[in-house]
């Protein structure tokens, strides 16, 4: 094994943590301000791959596809929350899992209709393709290196957005306590929309950068999802800052155990077993991470409320 | 008092959240037979103090033995199986299950373990006939078969105490028991304990004064987390310190 | 207000049902009526298994599918074994391979109840999202385990080529392995009444209900959440046990979160917490999916409208519907 090697494993996993941040962001946001456990999430994420995938076809424009896919997410994050989300605040948790389960069901079997089985392909736009040549001679897609500094760009918007701004003394009030920030006058209804479309377009972004390394496919925003859960759980569901550092965490620990185990496990097996053996334990390691986490700190690393 | 050896003892006993001192050196002790209150203005930390007592909270230091029993590290529901029966501020039910199933629960726990899977609750003497016993000493026998849900504030009140007197505790914690109830009802419970002083010593929460002034052998006054004055009612009635801190708020 | 001998003849009208369409479907020769109902059993099975920790305790399990298709990994891997006569392990001991079903279902429950134990070891430290995202996410973990893990077919799935046998029944007759999946479900349901009336039973809905009252008689939550989340894994992989037998193939879908989803859906539409509910449900869902799917091949699209509106404007689901909100004496 090179260090170069290493890393450029370790910026993949970088790359792969950012980008389970922009989905995390969102997810922590409404569970925060209005306590809700969004299924349907992977969905948006979805939604936003499919815009970004439809629109840089057509127009030719990688840029514009961006923008059509946070606009896309965004949008049908609002209709979401308006027609049906907005019901579930005060339900519990069990409503609000089968409902957005709903969503899914709606939203997957509806793109399927509309597009098609078959993924899109969605390329790199040319600005963006090819390596670029980092310190140390190390060659890394130009790309995904791209999709890194995005990622860190929203962190730092997201956070001068929540600590600097208007809205983000209400999202922050809309935490701690639902029936002043009512009480205030301020129009809870809509500061809801606009969170949840804020997560939404987040969500959508993620898809649309990943959707021009993978495919673009249905179904596509469910193993996210899902990640996205673990991450939240290890920094703490509400907490910005956990669903950061969670997200860096379990990319470089998912990237790295799959990159590292099957080497650690040729030490004492033949090739073939160490691969199988180390590829099998990689896709456990982020869950019994989580796991640990759990043991010493129930309510995550950086836990939101008390 | 001094011949007897105390039933529950807390010793310098501190709880911190974050730079709030909650529970700063506080010792107390509860003997045989006697009503000890605790009082206090809102926020002096009473409710810390009997969740610390009752294992809802770990204390950052200090001691509580009860029956010669360190509690450290136990939980509620260790400490409940210890002999530690408890009350609560705000009525805490299975709301769907009807008064007699509430104390059902309580002798089912007195009376061994809870994995048993086979036998049916509904036809087993040896949980009705003990919980209805119960429901009678607190005057709720007619309300037995209705949810708890559908109890009056009185009535849930009562039921609590019922639960409680089920599990034939070695001690009562009792969160402000008269909270909410009318002149009346705080008249008859005041009865009540005086009575039950003699199963087991209780120590109270309460801010009832007539109440606590009748019923109390002993008061301790907590005020921003420590015990600024203990004694009998007398003493406790003619401290200056206490008058200032906490009678004096309430009298104005 | 809840009318219990209503409840108790629709539940009777359910089973008796169940069991009649089976045998109409063979006297019209319409084989595969006999499979349908053989699925509505064994799905609500599973859904009986998540309606124990769901319904009495509260526990809103995310990831029974691990216990579902952990339970047909048991029941595959086992006659697959048998079938190639190569002994599972040599060491410490030799485990072969069985088609008997008499053995494998006490391993699936086995094994299934073994992971509900170290899942629900850590899941039940939490609660509320917690408690549902962690879960799902240890399903993930075992789903991910199975596609990846090539010994046993990994995302190709493990077929069963014959149906593992039961003493003195042909379970290749479809009616036959019918009336074993009937029977099971029937006496797991007995068995779950009697559960819920127990002593453990009532300190699981009073963990529901409240467990500050629960852990203040001196009864501690985590360790009844714990049995019956284990149990209730057990009935599901029992479950998925027979769904392997029935499809003849075990593969990850049975452990991805779209079966955590339909299991609880079943549960659902059924009415959470009512005995027969689960049977309510799956018979609904396998009605909907013959009918819908029949016509278009986004019936799943139809499924979560319907979800939705059942969620948003209907609790208490079909059983909640005819026999009126559930209540505890």
């Amino acid at each position: 094994m090179t260090s170069a090697l290493f890393i450029e494993q370790l910026l993949n996993g970088l790359q792969f943590g950012v980008m389970l941040f922009l989905m995390a962001a969102g997810l922590t946001l409404v569970f925060g301000v209005m306590g809700l456990i969004n299924l349907a999430h992977g969905a948006l994420y979805m939604v936003g791959a499919f815009a970004c995938a439809t629109v840089a076809n057509a127009t030719g424009s990688f840029s514009l596809g961006i923008a059509a896919s946070i606009a896309a997410a965004a949008a049908a994050g609002a209709i979401v929350e308006i027609a049906v989300i907005r019901r579930l605040y005060t339900r519990d948790h069990l409503d609000q899992v089968l409902a957005t389960f709903a969503l899914i069901l709606i939203f997957s079997e509806g793109t399927r209709w509309i597009f098609g089985s078959f993924p899109l392909f969605l390329d790199v736009p040319e600005l963006l393709a090819g390596p670029v040549m980092l310190p140390g001679g190390i060659q890394y897609p130009l790309y995904r290196l791209a999709i890194i500094l995005v990622g860190g760009l929203v962190a730092v918007g997201l956070y001068l957005l929540i600590a600097k701004t208007r809205l983000g003394i209400r999202i922050r009030a809309g935490e701690s306590d639902r029936a002043m920030i009512a009480a205030l006058g301020i129009d809870i209804r809509f500061l809801y929309t606009v969170v949840f479309a804020l997560g939404a377009a987040l969500a959508g972004l993620a898809g649309a950068l990943v959707g021009a390394i993978q495919s673009v496919e249905v179904g596509m925003g469910e193993p996210v999802l899902i990640l996205a859960f673990v991450v939240i759980v290890i920094g703490g569901i509400g907490s910005i800052k956990g669903a950061l550092v969670g997200a860096i965490l379990v990319g470089v620990v998912d990237t790295m155990g799959r990159f590292l185990l099957p080497q650690f496990f040729q030490i004492f097996m033949d090739n073939v077993n160490a691969n199988s053996v180390g590829s099998a334990l990689a896709t456990m390691l982020i869950y019994i991470l989580m796991a640990l986490v759990l043991i010493v700190k129930p309510k995550g690393l950086f836990p939101a409320h008390g | 008092m001094a011949d007897k050896k105390p039933i529950l003892t807390i010793k310098n006993l501190y709880k911190s959240f974050g730079a709030l001192k909650a529970t700063d050196d506080v010792s107390l002790d509860l003997y045989e037979g006697e009503i000890h209150a605790l009082i206090g203005p809102n926020g002096a930390g009473k409710s810390t103090l009997i969740k610390q007592i009752s294992g809802d909270y770990q204390s950052d230091s200090g001691s509580i033995h009860f029956l010669d029993q360190d509690l450290a590290g136990l939980g509620v529901a260790e400490r409940a199986r210890a002999g530690l029966g408890r009350t609560f501020q705000v009525s805490s039910l299975a709301l769907e299950f009807s008064a007699l199933r509430n104390v059902m629960l309580a002798v089912q726990s007195k009376s061994g373990s809870s994995f048993k899977f086979f036998k049916s609750v509904q036809k087993d003497a040896d949980l009705i006939e003990p919980a209805m016993q119960m429901l009678k000493e607190v005057g709720l026998e007619g309300r037995a078969d209705i949810p708890a849900a559908e109890l009056s504030h009185g009535e849930r009140r009562q039921l609590e105490v019922a639960i409680a007197l089920a599990l034939k505790p070695k001690a009562f914690l009792l969160d402000e028991p008269m909270a909410g109830l009318g002149p009346a009802g705080s008249k008859n419970l005041t009865g009540f304990l005086d009575q039950l002083r003699h199963q087991a010593p209780i120590l109270l929460v309460e801010h009832d004064m007539d109440a606590v002034f009748a019923l109390a052998d002993r008061i301790s006054v907590l005020v921003y987390g420590r015990i600024i004055a203990a004694g009998t009612v007398d003493e406790i009635r003619g401290n200056p310190l206490v008058r200032e801190a906490y009678l004096g708020e309430e009298a104005s | 207000m809840v009318n219990l001998s209503r409840e108790n003849g629709f539940n009777f009208l359910l089973a008796a049902g169940l069991l009649i369409i089976p045998f109409i479907a063979q006297s019209m020769d319409e084989p595969f009526g006999i499979t349908l109902a053989t699925r509505v059993a064994v799905l609500a099975l599973a859904g009986v298994g998540l309606n124990l920790a769901l319904g009495s305790g509260g526990l809103v399990s995310f990831g029974h599918a691990a216990f579902f298709g952990l339970g047909g990994y048991v029941a595959g891997i086992l006659a697959h074994h048998a079938l190639n006569y190569e002994p599972i392990m040599l060491s410490p001991f030799e485990i072969n391979g069985t088609t008997e079903m008499l053995i494998i279902w006490p391993l699936a429950m086995l094994v299934s109840g073994l992971a509900a134990l170290l899942i629900g070891y850590f899941s039940l430290r939490t609660s509320g999202v917690y408690f549902i995202m962690i879960t799902l996410a240890f399903a993930q973990m075992i789903y991910y385990f199975a596609i990846s893990w090539p010994a046993y077919g990994g995302e190709d799935g493990l077929p069963i080529y014959l149906r593992n046998t039961f003493p003195g029944v042909n379970t290749m007759d479809p009616i036959s392995f019918f009336l074993i999946a009937y029977v099971i479900l029937l006496l797991v349901i007995a068995l779950v009444h009697v559960l819920n009336n127990s002593r453990f039973g009532a300190a699981l809905q009073a963990a529901r209900q409240n467990d500050e009252r629960l852990s203040a008689v001196g009864i501690a939550p985590f360790n009844i959440r714990l049995v019956a989340f284990v149990i209730s894994a057990m009935i599901t992989g029992l479950a998925g046990a027979l769904q392997a037998d029935l499809l003849k193939f075990v593969d990850p879908s049975a452990l991805s979160w779209h079966m955590s989803g339909e299991i609880m859906i079943f549960v659902i539409l059924g009415g959470v917490g009512r005995l027969f509910g689960p049977v309510a449900g799956a018979a609904l869902f396998i009605l909907f999916e013959s009918i819908f799917g029949g016509m278009t091949e986004y019936w799943m699209l139809f499924l979560g409208a319907v979800l939705l509106i059942v969620v948003l404007f209907a609790r208490g689901g079909l059983v909640g519907f005819i026999a009126g909100k559930a209540r505890h004496g």
